[in-house]
């Protein structure tokens, strides 16, 4: 009987199989950390004399609290210092690398493991964040943990796991000019809900899929989380490799060759079976926005508000009346007529250069609507590096745009850049919570393209709305 | 960890699916870097509104939370779980936990009890009727009671062992340590390294 590619994976890094009541032991190749989901891991390390087993295979970044502009200075919030102060004096004691604020390798720990090469296909990788799931576009199997499991993997570099159900997520055909990754997330987890990937790990497949670049991929697999899934996956191809060939962490040499032919032999068997099926057709996808609190709560962008009293079940029906209070929308009103105060470029969804260009060329010889903010924050300093030298930090400013340094930002409300109470955002993020953006504030995911044309209309829109 | 076999408590109706940890415990909140503190962010926008269940009088000093399907939905924050704790909650009761959620709640000695919907939408009906109403989940025959209302719940195997014998997770696999020094033996040489720092 064939195995899937997850299922490689995982049978690749049992140290220890469970007999039945005990869960198998999986070795992690790479963990990655951050200063949010580790002092309290590290603080356990110290309260029990442990020491960190592999820090040669753990790396740490600055994202969450940090400012993306005036980065010179200490942060202003004593809080949020207190907290990367702390990450800085783990990592020394530990001896872990770490890219601190201000480094050409600082930026949000899911764009900078790619970017160096160090996320590889067939490993595992982990980190106390639930979008480690972006690393599954190389045929890895990542997902997200909390701080204990952090805790346990700094100890041991392993993890007491049940092995994951598989899903596949077919996309069938070819998705039309305009359309990008993040509509075809949006549709799955719309499709299937969010808890749709529940105990699953999703590969997504299909020629759809084939085509995208590993940044569109990794947008897709950023987002699994958000249909629920503990990880997503895509079986390395050419793409994947000439994406990692010369990358810093890269094999080189004699090793390359050994590790490419290894990672063909990474693709689902073809007698494999899922535990579940979907397919998705992509030239019939659109854009594509939310309107919720829900990343499920999303619609093609044609589309109207829906209205809560059409809806046959009941808890989604409730979950939409709740979703439409909070978001201050009326059923029935046209999705494109929705204004927005704020747009937001960037995140470990949408924040890596792929997502920059495909907004600037929207933006070029263009203005950002009076009264709209629209703040452009690459993952990582690396993609701004590679974003100046490509001119399209001058194409945002002369837009209207704030053009930042790199880091979690407007995502999250945990640094400075956040919305204010009321405030609604068309977001490339990955998250339509109530509050997330900011206590009040309002979200719709988008993709870049949409977000850029959106800043330029005041509302929402795509390209195709631009004169 | 505290061996965990049965608690009797408040039950508190949270009449909400896709509780996301967002909402359990915003971003703003998880700037501390102790395990402890976290109880003033817990749902901290919606207890700005006196409607609020955890507002109420006979439910403010519940333990036993009674929430919709997909709880613990988002990030994975294991905040979340220490925030419940802190306020005073031992268990969540839920027809659907995000997998993150239920696996940080095992690793701190939160209960997440899953139990059919129907099961839950019986109890929302008694603990609303009956404000104030105890509840007691036995780890031991897992099994949710409250007055007349008895239903099961289900619970990895693993994770109830661990509860109920109070077990560090990494002293437990540290028994293995020969195991993981073995699999390392055979690594292959190609596979990254973060030191040194690639110049």
């Amino acid at each position: 009987m064939g195995r899937t590619l997850a299922e490689k994976v995982w049978d690749a890094h049992v140290v220890r199989r469970g007999n039945g009541a005990e869960p198998d032991l999986l070795y992690i190749d790479l963990h990655l950390l951050h200063e949010v989901t580790s002092p309290q891991a590290f603080d356990g390390l110290r309260l029990a004399g442990r020491a960190v087993r592999r820090p040669d295979l753990t790396l740490a970044t600055e994202d969450h609290n940090v400012p993306t502009e005036g980065i010179g200075g200490p942060i202003a919030d004593p809080v949020s210092r207190t907290q990367v102060e702390t990450l800085r004096r783990n990592c020394e004691e530990f001896g872990i690398r770490l890219h601190p604020m201000g480094d050409i390798e600082q930026g949000i720990v899911h764009v900078v493991g790619p970017q160096l090469g160090l996320t590889q296909p067939g490993m595992t990788v982990v980190c106390g964040d639930s979008h480690t799931s972006t690393h599954g576009a190389f045929g890895a199997l990542a997902f997200g943990i909390g701080t204990s499991e952090v805790e346990h993997v700094l100890a041991t570099q392993t993890l007491p796991l049940r092995p994951f159900r598989t899903m596949a997520v077919t996309v069938d055909g070819a998705l039309r000019p305009g359309v990008t990754a993040k509509d075809v997330i949006l549709a799955v987890i719309a499709q299937i809900g969010t808890g749709g990937g529940q105990g699953h790990v999703i590969e997504y497949r299909g020629p759809a899929i084939e085509a995208l670049s590993m940044e569109a991929r990794m947008t897709i697999c950023n987002m699994s989380i958000e249909a629920g899934a503990r990880a997503g996956m895509i079986a390395p191809d050419e793409t994947t490799f000439a994406y990692l060939k010369d990358r810093p962490h890269a094999p080189k040499g004699a090793e390359w060759d050994a590790a490419v032919e290894h990672w063909r032999s990474l693709r689902t068997d073809a007698d494999a079976t899922f535990d579940r099926e979907v397919r998705l057709d992509a030239d019939r996808l659109t854009p594509f926005v939310t309107w919720g609190t829900n990343p499920g709560q999303g619609l093609p962008l044609a589309e109207r508000v829906p209205d809560p009293e059409t809806m046959l079940d009941e808890s989604d029906r409730i979950a939409a009346e709740k979703a439409l209070a909070y978001m201050d929308l009326k059923p029935g009103t046209r999705l494109r007529d929705i204004t927005v105060d704020t747009v937001f470029l960037g995140s470990c969804t949408n924040g890596r250069i792929e997502d920059l260009r495909a907004a600037a060329a929207v933006l070029r010889g263009r203005k950002v609507a009076d009264g709209v903010r629209m703040l452009v924050v690459p993952g990582s300093m690396r993609v701004r590096e590679q974003a100046e030298a490509e001119g399209l930090h001058e194409v945002f400013t002369a837009a209207g745009a704030q053009w930042r340094s790199a880091g979690c930002s407007m995502c999250l409300g945990m640094n400075p850049d956040q919305l204010k109470p009321g405030e609604r955002s068309a977001s490339t993020s990955n998250r339509n919570f109530e509050g997330r953006q900011g206590k009040g504030g309002r979200t719709h995911l988008v993709s870049p393209l949409v977000a850029a044309a959106t800043a330029v209309r005041g509302r929402l829109s795509s390209p195709e709305d631009l004169d | 960890m505290e061996p965990f076999t049965t608690h009797t408590g408040v039950g508190v109706p949270l009449r909400r699916s896709n509780v996301d940890t967002d909402q359990i415990i915003p971003a703003v909140y998880l700037k501390r870097v102790t395990r402890t503190g976290f109880a003033d962010g817990l749902f901290s926008a919606w207890r700005g509104d006196e409607q609020f269940v955890l507002n109420q009088d006979a439910f403010r000093h519940g333990s036993v939370l009674v929430a919709g399907p997909d709880f613990g939905t988002g990030s994975s924050r294991e905040h979340a779980v220490w925030a419940l704790m802190d306020y005073g909650f031992r268990v969540v009761i839920s027809s659907r936990f995000a997998d993150i959620f239920r696996g940080n709640a095992g690793k701190g000695g939160l209960l997440a009890a899953e139990c059919e919907q129907a099961d839950v939408e019986q109890l929302w009906k008694l603990l609303e009727s009956e404000p104030g109403t105890q509840v007691t989940v036995d780890l031991t025959d897992k099994t949710v009671r409250a007055k007349d209302f008895v239903a099961p719940f289900t619970i990895d195997d693993y994770t109830r062992w661990r509860l109920l014998e109070g077990l560090d997770d990494i002293g437990l696999t540290l028994r293995y340590v020969e195991d993981i020094d073995a699999f390392e033996h055979d690594r292959p040489v190609w596979l990254p390294k973060t030191l040194p720092a690639a110049g």
